[in-house]
């Protein structure tokens, strides 16, 4: 088996200063080789950004190493190519500013010629030529997305890093979004890590999926390899009895482990101070001696189940 | 119906700011009041002219007495008949181009002071109590530190005049230091309102210093810088005219200040009205500039 391109050895990490710090995650593994296509499936706020943001050098973790072709990850470089989830577009720059930026600052030494047909290429695999010389905000939420993706690809890095690309995207578009993308990553076969919420959505794409589980802190499942045979029909797939299984699995050990974190609170209630007219007395003396509002002193407790 | 609307609508905005000034010249014929000459025969028996004004201020002239005393300098608004003679708008001119040059010194000097202060966080933490401080102060404080500091300043053409003295000098410097506060203090915030996201776009992508600052930073900034650069614009126009005051220079507040001296009333309003519009003018310009800024 050829060495892994990427891998994490251990790696917590955690948020706050010494007192209040929370770990969110901890003991994370995983290794990934060349051209594979991993996705981390998980709740939304279990550290997925975190855990993809340490791939990306913009976090250094606690503990453990990041190595990228066995050499520790320092800092951001453009050997990781990152999606964001919100895009992360430069508003004031066309589409193919946007992706010049990127281009420039990566291959410095091309001629202007060489980088507008690199650019040019990229723009025309995402299917977005037409609107090259527009500004993100005269794009939709899936064109900028694709405009963020082929950034990513234009910067010809050893793995592809994407953080939830799709969740801010509208059903139809997501769904046409993950066949573009599939279909490009079966040209180009890089390394990809795909960090999403949607369990069919990293079967459909990933050759390897990795649950992230929410218990706190988040560690990381059993992997469950993806055997299913590519390219992957969207409608087909839906009735292939290998892939509900697949997606069974996978659902049942996201849920195993919500329900195993399930912790209790209590919580104080103060209810508000006030106290209810008794209309059936007239107005009298009495209000004088009524016993007045007290019900600061009268706490309440309430058991509540948390998911955390 | 829509029409109508949109007459009532038109007819409103233009006869609601007209009854608001004729109700303020109203108010203005009241306080002046009628100028009243009677001849009477003094103690020594000579008839004598006494002119005397019935309204509550003994000097104010009427709205219809500053027009004729003022017309010449509005008809004729480009002539020169001495160096604190001259018609309102060449003073105007006088006055925009002193302020000009100390507006683009203020903002040559504010913004980037404010990128420091946005960016660095010791740099803000160092000298926030100093800009507290020196923020408030007057240009009328200002002005006499700045004589004293440029009192060495003079270039002269081959004629041998004086073409830039220490209060030209000592104007610039006013002008400067009052003005590039605004610029200073929304520059900081807008950049450090710049959104993270931009920021780790340049870490991921690896761009060099200048190039986020140019690529990332300043556009970003860009709508915040602007809106200091209108008050400042704003500020620098109130400036100047005390500038001019203290330093005689001519332009509309020199010309305000010497017709005060030769107890010249009319023009003081004349000046005033010249000033308050310039600056509307200016401030709407501004903000036009703004808006197709901030759609852009």
């Amino acid at each position: 088996m050829s060495q892994p391109i990427l891998s994490l050895k251990n790696v917590s990490k955690g948020y706050g200063s010494k007192g209040a710090r929370t770990e969110v995650l901890r003991d994370i593994s995983l290794e990934v080789r060349e051209g594979e296509f991993v996705a981390i499936v998980g709740y939304s706020g279990s550290g997925k950004t975190t855990f993809i943001n340490m791939l990306a050098g913009l976090l250094k973790p606690d503990s453990g190493e990041v190595l990228l072709d066995g050499k520790p990850i320092t800092g951001p470089g453009p050997d990781r190519g990152l999606v964001f989830q919100n895009y992360s577009l430069l508003p004031w720059l066309t589409v193919t500013e946007n992706i010049a930026l990127a281009v420039d600052s990566v291959f410095p030494t091309w001629s202007q010629e060489q980088k507008s047909a690199h650019i040019a290429k990229y723009i025309a695999m995402v299917k977005l030529t037409k609107a090259a010389g527009k500004l993100p905000r005269e794009l939709s939420g899936g064109m900028r997305q694709r405009v963020s993706v082929a950034r990513a690809l234009a910067m010809d890095s050893r793995v592809l890093l994407l953080d939830e690309p799709l969740s801010a995207l509208d059903a139809l578009t997501r769904a046409n979004l993950q066949d573009d993308i599939s279909e490009i990553w079966q040209s180009s076969r890089k390394t990809v890590v795909w960090i999403t919420n949607d369990p069919d959505e990293a079967i459909l794409l990933a050759d390897r999926v990795i649950p992230l589980l929410p218990t706190a802190p988040a560690t990381l499942g059993q992997a469950i390899d993806i055997p299913l045979a590519r390219p992957r029909d969207r409608s087909a797939i839906n009735h292939d009895p290998q892939f509900k299984a697949l997606r069974n699995q996978l659902i049942n050990l996201l849920l195993a482990a919500k329900e195993k974190s399930r912790t209790t609170v209590s919580k104080k209630l103060v209810l508000p101070d006030i106290l209810p007219e008794d209309i059936s007395t007239p107005n009298s003396i009495q209000y004088l001696t009524r016993r007045g509002p007290r019900r600061r002193s009268e706490e309440k407790r309430e058991e509540l189940e948390v998911a955390s | 119906m829509n029409l109508n609307l949109f007459q009532k609508f038109k007819l409103e905005s233009v006869m609601l700011p007209a009854l608001a000034i004729l109700g303020c010249c109203l108010i203005w014929y009241v306080i002046a009041g009628k100028s009243v000459t009677t001849v009477k025969t003094d103690d020594w028996g000579d008839t004598v002219k006494v002119t005397k004004r019935s309204g509550i201020s003994a000097d104010l002239p009427t709205p219809v007495e500053t027009w004729t005393a003022s017309k010449a300098y509005i008809t004729d608004p480009f002539a020169k008949r001495g160096e604190l003679d001259q018609g309102i708008l060449r003073f105007t001119w006088l006055s925009l181009k002193l302020v000009a040059q100390g507006y683009f010194l203020a903002l040559l000097i504010g913004t980037p002071i404010g990128f420091l202060l946005g960016l660095s966080k010791k740099f803000s933490m160092a000298f926030d109590p100093i800009i507290q401080i020196l923020r408030p102060v007057s240009p009328l404080a200002w002005l006499p530190l700045g004589m004293i500091l440029f009192s060495g300043v003079k270039v002269m053409d081959a004629g041998g005049r004086t073409t830039f003295g220490a209060s030209d000098a000592a104007a610039l410097f006013t002008i400067a230091i009052c003005a590039m506060w605004p610029t200073v203090m929304n520059t900081a915030v807008g950049v450090r309102a710049v959104p993270q996201d931009y920021l780790n776009v340049a870490k991921v992508l690896k761009l060099s210093r200048t190039k986020t600052l140019w690529k990332v930073l300043v556009p970003a900034t860009l709508p915040y810088m602007f809106t200091g650069f209108r008050l400042s614009l704003g500020i620098a126009w109130l400036v100047i005219v005390a500038v001019e005051m203290l330093t005689g220079r001519p332009g509309v507040g020199g010309f305000l200040w010497q017709q005060y001296n030769a107890n010249s009333f009319a023009h003081i309003i004349l000046c005033i009205n010249v000033i308050g519009l310039v600056g509307y003018v200016l401030d709407r310009l501004m903000s036009l500039a703004e808006s197709k800024l901030k759609t852009a």
